[in-house]
């Protein structure tokens, strides 16, 4: 048993006492120590009650207990998660050192489930990133290369599967963050169905778009993983009280044929990689070989997602974001008995976010004030209708959709940090999916040409038919390896002290 | 001319309740002149037929029975508070002096 198996394997050899969960849960810490210096993945670690739940998982198992089937299997959660008094800053200044009084719902379900939380991973800001960088705490390293981005704003969680630190990993995904980090880490992550995942505990940057989903190495392993995290939440207004759709008998499946696969048009060409357009077409390609159909689709009003997200992920951060007032939690500045609480709020607010934050209240704030309402939030929940129509005609002529993930493989850390609307640019695929409230899965189909680094195949499916994905995700990753002979993260430089 | 002028973002500033030095405010009125252009892309396509969507899912007001569960006991409310007198949230003056 290796810190490099999958979750699945980790799972088997726990059923079948050939390891503890403390001892692979021990064997886990000490990879974060060989690499997480390089790395930069995890922002806390509870090192104590990760082996708390590890020995009570041990426990059970031995004294016969029917535990699910992820018990004992270490995870890292994203910072944007409660989880009871273990501090949750969100990647912000804002927030340091605050212990919530509460688990989020995916954490109680993951206790629950006996995984084994082993702390808590880097993010951008409030989840407002492509790149980690605007983490108040110091960018992630992409473990491919260490001077590269590992995508965001979920880039410690990706970056923690990448290099080995855990098999599982929680992430959220408001306009592309769990799917494009996992593009640019040759790892697999799934944005369920809006509604799929209850979001009680997920600190809100944008309620309507906002989606918590698994992060793994493998199809089967993030399936097991949502599995673990989905369903109906009664502490979640907008969870979907239906039964959660088989995804893991869907991802064991492995065959796609009839199956009708779009490709969609408008998510290919200018902007793209060459190499990420070439490793995609060979995925669709090898779709084909299994059995699949494949149609082209035409989404026009796809190319107005970028800008309508801009709109609406702002003007919904600028109304949550009001929260972080000083006044009950978090940060205070500026408190000298004299000063009033507008003041303190004010001064407050300077030095806790970070530009990036600040920049997208400022635009939120814009959007909703009077005489520009109709013209910029207004124009954006009309194109979020017409893109939601175009999902809904495309799904007539084909089961899922597919392109790239994200237009270019991970790019340079620094390399767009002063350029927002460059940053805006890596979730013109991503951004779709989340204005539809619909499914997305990235998983690796190959490493570009050009720079030998991973490329992201995006799977879209429809509303509450997260199995889809599953199915063609599961089917084309099993002819990759074997076309592969080894799995990509072999393919990856091995991270000094790395196991 | 630019969409929106320097002023205007000091504005937003202190009705978003964030302090920002003359940098910052600079720094901010240019970005935010070529995000406004980027985003305004929006409005080729928003006639007045297309009715506008808020939410994914056309959901209702949830609602549920009026029955005591277990909520936070007041020291966990007050556990992240910046002061506290007296179990409650002590906060800076809020009326001025006069």
């Amino acid at each position: 048993m290796s810190v490099r198996d999958n979750a699945s394997v980790m799972a088997a050899a726990l059923n079948k006492k050939e390891i503890s969960a403390v001892e692979l849960t021990n064997q886990h810490y000490e990879q974060i120590a060989a690499v997480d210096k390089d790395v930069h993945a995890f922002l806390y670690l509870d090192k104590e009650g990760a082996l708390a739940q590890a020995e009570a998982v041990d426990k059970k198992r031995a004294a016969g207990e029917k535990l699910s089937p992820l018990a004992g299997v270490p995870l890292a959660l994203k910072d944007v998660m409660t989880q009871k008094g273990i501090p949750t800053t969100c990647g912000s200044k804002i927030l340091e050192g605050w212990r919530p009084p509460y688990d989020s719902t995916v954490v109680t379900k993951l206790k629950n489930a006996g995984v084994i939380i082993l702390g808590k991973t880097n993010m951008d800001e409030f989840a407002m990133g492509s790149s980690t960088e605007n983490s108040a705490y110091g960018p992630t390293h992409n473990p491919w290369d260490l001077t590269r981005i590992p995508g965001g704003s979920g880039g410690g969680s990706s970056a923690a599967l990448a290099a080995f630190e855990a098999p599982l990993a929680i992430g959220t995904d408001t306009g592309g963050s769990i799917r494009q980090p996992a593009a640019v880490t040759g790892t697999v992550g799934v944005k369920p169905t809006y509604g799929g995942v209850s979001r009680y505990g997920l600190v809100a940057f944008s309620s309507s778009l906002d989606q918590a989903g698994p992060c793994a190495r493998t199809v089967l392993d993030t399936a097991l993983l949502h599995q673990a995290i989905a369903g109906y939440d009664n502490k979640d207004s907008t969870s979907i009280n239906q039964a959660v759709p088989d995804v893991v008998a869907a991802a064991k499946k492995l065959d796609v044929k009839g199956m009708k696969i779009g490709v969609v048009k408008q998510l290919a060409g200018d902007g793209y990689q060459k190499g990420v357009e070439d490793k995609f077409n060979e995925a669709v390609a090898e779709l084909v070989k299994l059995g699949a159909e494949i149609v082209e689709v035409s989404c026009p009003n796809f190319e107005y997602a970028l800008a309508a997200y801009y709109l609406i992920a702002p003007s919904e951060c600028s109304s949550n974001l009001a929260r972080f007032d000083s006044m009950r939690f978090g940060l205070r500045v500026g408190d000298d008995g004299v000063k009033s609480a507008e003041e303190v709020m004010n001064l407050t607010r300077q030095a806790g976010f970070g530009r990036e934050v600040k920049r997208r209240i400022i635009l939120g704030t814009y959007a909703l004030s009077s005489g520009y309402y109709d013209a910029y939030y207004g124009s954006a929940q009309k194109v979020r209708t017409l893109i939601k129509q175009d999902f809904d005609a495309a799904f007539t002529k084909c089961d899922v959709l597919v392109s790239p993930t994200a237009p270019t493989t991970a790019f340079k850390i620094g390399e767009k940090s002063n350029d927002p609307l460059a940053m805006y640019l890596n979730d013109i695929a991503t951004i779709p999916v989340n204005m539809a409230g619909i499914g997305g899965m990235s998983l690796p189909c190959g490493l570009a040409a050009e720079d030998n680094l991973p490329v992201g195949f995006q799977i879209m499916s429809p509303a509450m038919k997260d199995d889809r994905m599953y199915l063609v995700g599961g089917a084309l990753e099993a002819a990759l390896l074997s076309k592969w002979g080894k799995p990509i993260l072999d393919f990856a430089p091995k991270l000094a002290g790395s196991k | 001319m630019a969409a929106i002028s320097r002023d205007e973002v000091a504005n937003l500033a202190r009705l978003a309740r964030i302090t920002m030095s003359d940098d910052e405010l600079d720094h901010l009125a240019g970005e935010m002149d070529v995000i406004l252009g980027a985003v305004a892309r929006v409005q080729e396509v928003a006639s007045a037929d297309v009715a506008p969507t808020s939410h994914p899912l056309a959901v209702n007001n949830v609602t549920r029975e009026d029955v005591v569960l277990p909520s936070l006991t007041p020291s966990e409310a007050l556990s992240g508070a910046p002061a506290t007198d007296e179990g409650r949230f002590k906060v800076p003056q809020i009326l001025g002096e006069e």
